[in-house]
């Protein structure tokens, strides 16, 4: 028996070492600001608890299983036990004792989480609003008063509340290396506390299937100094176009775009928190019809999106004024 | 509409498909015609109401949809395997991932449970057949009818593409046009139907038709999932069909209950999806739990350990999976204490199916371990479940899973706990009942092939995708960069992928070769059994299941007569006269309106509808004028068919 078992154990064996050495690669697990650590601490909590469950039961099913295998003298059969009360209540509390070690800090956590980082709880948050449309994501700073699309700046070692909303489907913003997500919906605001500790470039992207355009629904988040931003900030407010409604318009449809940069926001004429109606409008005022993907015409659309999107990537021009 | 709008065009693997359909049916209606089966397939098999008949087209259904849900999670996987892969593009796949989550849960592992509830409950009972004999043809006719409108979706109209889940406002009109999302909503509502009655059925079977001194506390514990299943089938699927007809009506209708305009509420999609949606994860969980006892037990020769903490912890797992169901969006900013509220309750599922591990090991406990295939795949269970079960608790902690939330790490979660659950069940319950249903058994040599390459590829399949879930990749996408470094992990899972497809052919070929060459049973005691279905006579129960009703004494009561050798035979005397109730082709006509109903409603062709839905009421009216009160077995044929000497 213990040779069927082998394949078990040499692949557990194997699974473990994996991911004993992989750990520090994986970006949830190597985080660059103090959302983000607050999560990777729990997880790696869990993940001992975890791994001590699984020996438990592994070695009592190996042991069980080798020692009561139907053979020749076979010892110690009693087929008409039925149970014991003692066992059984041992196997009741165990788990519950788990489940309160592990009740104790995830509920610590979820609070703490709600809130500015602990250890920047007296600096005032920056506020971004993040809004999702199929499928880009359109960024507003009410304080700079400019607005970037598919890409942010952010002082480091300073919270960043993010506002939350969508212009139509429900989507999901992620910033795996800053801190755990959280939807984005039309019709209403969620909010979202991150912060970077380390300058650098992170990936941020949409994680909730928001249909065909979803895989690169992402953008880009820069971490950088205080005064770096500052400058970034004042030079975009002065350099950068004002964005027109007639602009903001033509990025209700769906499809990707570049990432973009304006001196002003739309926040001034519609936030989708309270118009969940206004995306749909638009693309009714532009004549936008949504396609059936299958038919003639839906496939025609199609091609039309990629050879935007081919276009985009192959225009070297990186937005207005920005550049990276 | 325009053709173009009917028939999905353009891509060679669906003409592939188109073909091979068209030359499956004229292949069947030739064989039909040919040799003569057409009153044969009518008389045996579409007009039947026989419990067995019907669990075993459920799980030939079940089977050929597992088919079905397999090669799209192998088109997925290989879509996925390296990335920018071209092989499928976003709107294939997006459809592909709807219809193979869809497919699986609700077309492949349901009916498979439902089809060995049918095949078996009633014999374990003592029972002659299930409380209404003539709903439960219903039942497996409009599942039957479901599960076909939802899988034309693929070459005529185009198939849903908003997931399994169909969130609003995505699956809207405004954002996924067209027949796809309608199929998911007519098809699942007709399917839902069959499901809620066979839970109110075999509720009714269970509570009313046992075998005299049969009490609740000597029930056999698949039974006993089986009853705990149909509660909640019973208060979860009117959940579904109240979400999906206030969707269709959106869709159809232009109400706003879930739309972005209108001051409808996407969220209250949602929260009524995972209102049914988590229950349904139990419903298909807790008949599999059913089965590993009975195996277990069976082939530990030892009575189950603590049989009713087993009961007990049944009962609270199906209370608390109607009080976790936040725990799919703690994302969508509920707060703090909703968020910590649900974590615990979540967490505290994991206690009642702890307590259910553990009484499993000690059944095995001072027992006698034979290593049949069955046997296999149960020990194969409570191995691989707890990596499911660990990783769930793991999940429920709110704060933790703000970052696993909709990434590979949750796809792999619930495969460990759907396919080393469930189907691991299936495959079990399916081999261990097998002769009971066909007379012999499957090959126990390549069923251990099935066994080991199954077992392995699917670890090789999911456990990969933890990490892939920690390194920060999404579910749904259809494909990554490069630079992501997702592509070794990928590479490895996709190989899993196909060595679980392999071993679906070894299964098949299993079935083609024992059907063959396997030794046929001349008992209906295959396995040296304890409960009441192995009791019968002749290997296969007869239609009427029992000549004489048993009488029960305790738990395992067929055990423990062999044990004290006590087996009684069935004598000729003892024979009565048996009721038994009247074939009918109306179920089989009335789904058949259903489906030209909800065919009609897809295409929004209202006359179509209206047409399909006269039918279904005509059915029913004739069916309440039909007088038939079914026939009675004479006492010759009992002992014909019994084989009794006189
Ligand atoms: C042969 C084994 C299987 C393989 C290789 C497989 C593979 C996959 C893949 C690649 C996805 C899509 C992941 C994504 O893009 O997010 C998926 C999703 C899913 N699978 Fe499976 N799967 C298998 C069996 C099953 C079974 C047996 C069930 C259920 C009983 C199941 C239920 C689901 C569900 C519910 C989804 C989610 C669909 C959605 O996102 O809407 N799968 N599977
Ligand atoms: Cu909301
Ligand atoms: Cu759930």
């Amino acid at each position: 028996m213990m040779r069927r078992l082998k394949p078990f154990f040499t692949f557990g064996l194997l699974m473990a070492v994996f991911m004993l050495s992989g750990c520090s690669d994986m970006i949830v697990l190597d985080p660059k600001g103090p959302v983000g650590a607050e999560q990777r601490d729990l997880i790696m909590y869990s993940i001992w608890f975890m791994l001590f469950i699984l020996l438990v039961v592994y070695a009592l099913t190996a042991f069980i299983v080798y020692k009561y295998r139907d053979r020749k003298n076979h010892k110690g059969y009693d087929p008409d036990n039925e149970g014991s009360h003692l066992l059984e209540t041992i196997w009741w509390i165990i788990p519950i004792i788990i489940v309160i070690a592990l009740s104790i800090p995830t509920v610590k956590s979820i609070y703490s989480l709600e809130g500015p980082p602990e250890e920047s709880k007296d600096q005032k948050p920056l506020v971004i609003h993040a809004t999702s449309v199929n499928w880009k994501w359109v960024f507003s700073y009410p304080e700079q008063d400019i607005e970037t699309v598919n890409y942010l700046h952010i002082p480091e070692d300073r919270p960043v509340l993010f506002k939350l909303t969508s212009a139509d489907s429900m989507a999901s913003f992620w910033v795996p290396q800053l801190g755990g997500q959280k939807y984005a919906m039309a019709g209403m605001e969620t909010e979202l506390y991150l912060q970077a500790d380390e300058q650098g470039t992170y990936e941020g992207r949409n994680s909730n299937f928001t249909g065909e355009g979803f895989t690169n629904h992402t953008f880009d988040v820069m971490a950088m100094s205080d005064a770096e931003f500052d400058k970034w900030a004042s030079e975009t407010k002065a350099d950068a176009p004002e964005l027109s409604k007639g602009q903001y318009d033509k990025l209700m449809l769906p499809g990707h775009v570049k990432q973009m940069t304006f001196s002003s926001t739309h926040l001034d004429w519609v936030d989708h928190a309270k118009n969940p109606e206004y995306a749909l409008d638009a693309r009714e005022r532009l004549g936008y019809e949504e396609k059936l993907p299958h038919s003639k015409a839906g496939k025609e659309e199609k091609k039309k999106r990629e050879e935007e999107m081919k276009k985009l990537e192959e225009s070297e021009s990186h937005g207005d004024s920005h550049a990276h | 509409m325009k053709w173009d709008e009917f028939f999905v065009t353009g891509d060679p693997m669906i003409y592939g498909a188109d073909v091979s359909i068209v030359l499956t049916m004229v292949g069947i209606l030739f064989y039909l015609t040919k040799y003569k089966k057409w009153k044969w397939l009518w008389d045996e098999w579409l007009t039947t109401v026989d419990h067995k008949k019907l669990g075993i087209m459920y799980i030939v259904s079940a089977v050929l949809m597992l088919f079905r849900g397999g090669v799209d999670a192998l088109l997925m996987r290989t879509q996925l395997a390296v990335p920018e892969a071209k092989f499928l593009d976003s709107q294939h796949y997006n459809e592909i991932f709807t219809t193979h989550g869809t497919i699986m849960i609700i077309f492949m592992a349901m009916p498979f449970l439902i089809g060995l509830i049918n095949v078996v409950v009633p014999l374990q009972i003592g029972a002659r057949d299930v409380a209404y004999p003539y709903l439960n043809a219903v039942s497996f006719w409009t599942f039957f009818i479901g599960a076909m409108l939802f899988n034309i979706s693929f070459v005529i109209g185009g198939s849903p593409s908003a997931g399994w889940t169909s969130y609003m406002p995505l699956a809207s009109n405004e954002l996924s046009p067209g027949p796809g999302q309608n199929y998911y909503l007519l098809g699942l509502q007709i399917a839902g139907i069959g499901t809620l009655l066979t839970g109110i059925n075999f509720l009714v079977t269970i509570l009313k038709m046992r075998a005299p001194g049969m009490t609740l506390f000597r029930m056999p514990m698949f039974t006993w999932s089986s009853l705990v299943t149909m509660v909640i089938i019973i208060f979860a699927f009117p959940i579904l069909t109240v979400a999906l007809a206030l969707m269709t009506f959106d869709r159809l209708f232009g109400s706003h209950f879930f739309t972005l305009q209108g001051a409808g509420m996407d969220m209250l999609w949602a929260n009524l999806f995972w209102l049914w949606g988590h229950p349904e994860v139990y419903i298909v969980i807790l008949p599999a739990f059913g089965m590993f006892s009975e195996i277990i037990s069976t082939f530990s020769r030892k009575t189950l350990f603590g049989y009713k903490a087993m009961i007990w912890s049944m009962l609270l797992i199906a209370g608390y999976s109607f009080l976790v169901w936040v725990h799919h969006f703690f994302t969508m900013g509920s707060g703090a204490l909703v968020n910590s509220v649900f974590s615990i309750t979540t967490m505290a599922i994991g206690i009642p199916t702890g307590v259910k591990i553990f009484n499993w090991l000690f059944t095995m406990y001072r027992g006698k371990i034979q290593f049949t295939t069955p046997m296999l795949w149960s020990l194969g269970f409570i191995v691989n479940f707890v990596i499911g079960g660990v990783t769930g608790v793991m999940l429920a902690m709110a704060a933790a899973d703000y970052q696993y939330h909709n990434t590979y790490f949750l796809v792999s979660h619930f495969h460990y706990v759907l396919i080393a659950g469930t189907v691991f069940a299936c495959f079990a319950g399916l081999i261990y009942w097998y002769p009971k249903m066909f007379g012999y058994k499957l090959n126990e040599r390549i069923g251990k092939w099935v066994f080991w390459v199954f077992t392995i590829g699917f670890n090789v399949c999911f456990f990969p995708q933890y990490f892939l879930g920690l390194d920060g990749m999404p579910r749904r996408v259809y494909t990554y960069s490069e630079e992501s470094g997702w592509g070794p992990l990928n590479m490895v899972s996709t190989i899993g992928g196909f060595m679980m497809g392999i071993a679906f052919l070894i299964l098949v070929y299993n079935m083609y070769y024992s059907f063959r060459y396997a030794k046929r049973e001349t008992t209906g005691d295959a396995w040296d059994g304890r409960t009441l279905e192995w009791s019968t006579p002749t290997a296969m129960p007869p239609f009427y299941n029992f000549a004489k009703i048993p009488e029960v004494t305790g738990l395992d009561h067929f055990w423990r007569q062999k044990q004290a050798g006590k087996v009684e035979k069935l004598k000729a005397e003892d024979i009565k006269p048996i009721h038994m109730p009247s074939n009918s082709g109306v179920p089989f006509i009335m789904a058949s309106f259903f489906f030209v109903a909800g065919f009609g409603m897809v295409f929004e062709w209202m006359w179509m509808a209206i047409f399909g839905i006269i039918g279904v009421f005509g059915t029913l009216f004739y069916r309440s004028f039909e007088y038939d009160d079914g026939y009675y077995v004479s006492v010759e044929e009992v002992i014909e068919t019994e084989k009794i000497s006189k």
